[in-house]
């Protein structure tokens, strides 16, 4: 199992060592992709291991009422706003955004090579790209 | 055989005119032949959609009770200022223009979120803005201050005037200094790592009429969804920009100033735009016809991307200093490509007009002129073109003396 995950921590949970607990008692893999603790505690981790690790570990988190959240919906594209112009793409570090077809210069997204890193946010000259967390 | 433009306005009436986009029109020259092609198709539209810094709107905004003169005030629309010197309730507002609060450059790179474009796109889209008028006040207008909000069904104008749209060719940006830089040209990373351009490039009006010989002045344009003009040749028009073997301007050459009633416009084809570090502006959609009168405007409708090339210039150390780059030439099809090799390594490269969003355009006044809905018309002048001594001129800068100063 490998999955890329958004986890919020609640104020209570801030001073305590949960990742590396995680880690060492599920055997779990992980890579951090971002991480804050203002305005609140968040980390954005992509975790492998084995399927029964993986389910344990989140459990656990559940109990300790992490919020998670897959990685995949957190940037959003506006549709509406984007207007295919492409000046996002040199700054996404993952060709999450690419042209889809030279013919149309149509502009796509794949938001599971999204690493949320928020490149393409101020870039955009349309407003159309943002973090939903 | 030459056709005129009455003989193409009587086949669009009649439902019967051969119309096809700019890219249709390559592929069929290449299928056909120029000569063959050209007998076939009445009509080439050409269109682009690009950020355009010299785009603005003039507003009346109607006579309140008691009366305001603005002229020689001060207006500001969403709290973005207006332009004043005019007569009593006459406003223009530039796409920009900032919010007087706006925090600009000074947290460095601003966002411009919100400015004179972004006032244009809201009135098209039809919502309410907020007017606030500080006047001084005369016998007849005694009225100093309103604040009120309006909205473009209740204007009696809204007049769209951009004095300099539709560039003909532009730069391609790199930027050769260490740190990254924020240009109109977008956001540029150090030492060459990004390459960006913007011009439609086989489907853009001047590139596609290089020599200016259908596209002057009071020729009717699809002016983001509306039916409007091109007014005048627009400011810094160079024909005498150097050119390739086909005619092509290698660089900024003619440009458009054009106008039309905002009224009757699609808030799709007019966007708000926010380049950081930079400032705001307005994108706007723009699509010309192109009446196939002979076959030497055929030649021209027919060019490539292939055939077009943009300057590569370093905007990181030379354009602010207004020193040529020398960094050779880039054609579309390469830049479109998505990677270009440059200075020994692959750089890539993006747009900042849309070819997507050009495309959409091209097709939809295919469309109007095939239903018989938009007619061509002649120019009433031509532009000053490059048998003319019309050229871009550098400020002539004169120093002041130094009293003024102390």
């Amino acid at each position: 199992m490998r999955n890329k995950l958004v986890l919020k921590f609640p104020q209570s949970l801030l001073d305590k060592p949960i990742i590396s607990t995680v880690v060492k008692r599920f055997d779990l893999d992980f890579n951090i992709l971002h991480a804050q603790t203002k305005p609140e505690g968040l980390l954005i981790l992509e975790i492998s291991g084995t399927d029964e690790n993986y389910n344990a570990a989140i459990k656990y988190l559940e109990n300790l009422k992490v919020n998670m959240q897959p990685l995949s919906k957190d940037i959003i594209r506006d549709e509406n706003k984007c207007t295919n112009c492409s000046a996002c793409i040199p700054h996404c570090p993952t060709q999450s955004l690419f042209i889809e077809d030279r013919k149309t210069m149509k502009v796509g997204f794949d938001p599971e090579k999204c690493i949320a890193c928020e490149a393409c946010i101020p870039v955009c000259p349309y407003k159309a790209m943002s973090l939903k967390l | 055989m030459p056709k005129t433009y009455e003989e193409i306005n009587k086949k669009i009436k009649n439902n019967e005119a051969v119309v096809l986009r700019a890219d249709e029109f390559i592929e069929l020259v290449d299928k056909k032949g120029l000569k063959e092609a050209a007998k076939e198709v009445d009509v080439v539209t050409t269109a682009t959609f690009g950020p355009m810094c010299s785009s603005g709107l003039f507003i009346n905004f109607g006579h309140s009770n008691p009366k305001i003169k603005s002229g020689g005030g001060e207006a500001y629309i969403n709290e973005v200022p207006a332009y004043t010197g005019l007569a009593a309730v006459d406003l223009y507002i530039g796409a920009t223009a900032c919010q007087w609060n706006d925090p600009r450059n000074q947290i460095h790179p601003g966002k411009f979120a919100y400015g004179g474009a972004h006032v244009i796109e809201d009135l098209a889209k039809g919502k309410d803005v907020r007017l606030k008028v500080h006047a001084y006040g005369t016998d007849c207008y005694p009225r100093k201050e309103l604040d009120t909000w309006i909205n473009i069904k209740d204007l009696n104008e809204a007049i769209l005037y951009n004095p300099r749209n539709c560039y003909q060719n532009y730069n391609a940006a790199v930027n050769l200094s260490k740190k990254t830089i924020y240009t109109y040209m977008g956001t540029l990373k150090p030492s060459g790592e990004n390459i960006t351009y913007s011009s439609a490039g086989q489907l853009s009006p001047l590139l596609k009429d290089p020599l200016y010989k259908t596209i002057g002045i009071g020729t009717r344009i699809w002016l983001a969804g509306a039916q409007g003009y091109i007014s005048w040749y627009g400011t810094q028009h160079n024909p005498n920009a150097e050119r390739n073997n086909k005619d092509i301007p290698t660089g900024g050459a003619g440009t458009l100033a054009v106008v039309g009633n905002l009224k009757e416009m699609d808030a799709e084809y007019l966007r708000g735009t926010s380049m950081q570090g930079y400032g705001a502006t307005l994108t706007v959609g723009i699509g010309v016809p192109i009446p196939l009168l002979d076959e030497e405007v055929a030649k021209y409708a027919a060019i490539k991307d292939e055939d077009i090339s943009a300057p590569i210039v370093d905007y990181g150390n030379d354009y602010p200093i207004c020193k040529s780059s020398d960094l050779g030439h880039v054609t579309y099809a390469e830049l479109k490509s998505g990677k270009i090799k440059f200075k020994g390594k692959e750089v890539q490269t993006s747009s900042l007009s849309s070819y997507n969003k050009a495309l959409e355009i091209a097709e939809k006044l295919k469309q109007e002129i095939k239903q018989g809905k938009f007619l061509l018309s002649r120019p009433a002048q031509l532009f000053p073109s490059s048998d003319t001594d019309k050229t871009q001129k550098p400020l002539n800068y004169k120093e002041p003396k130094k009293e003024i100063f102390q």
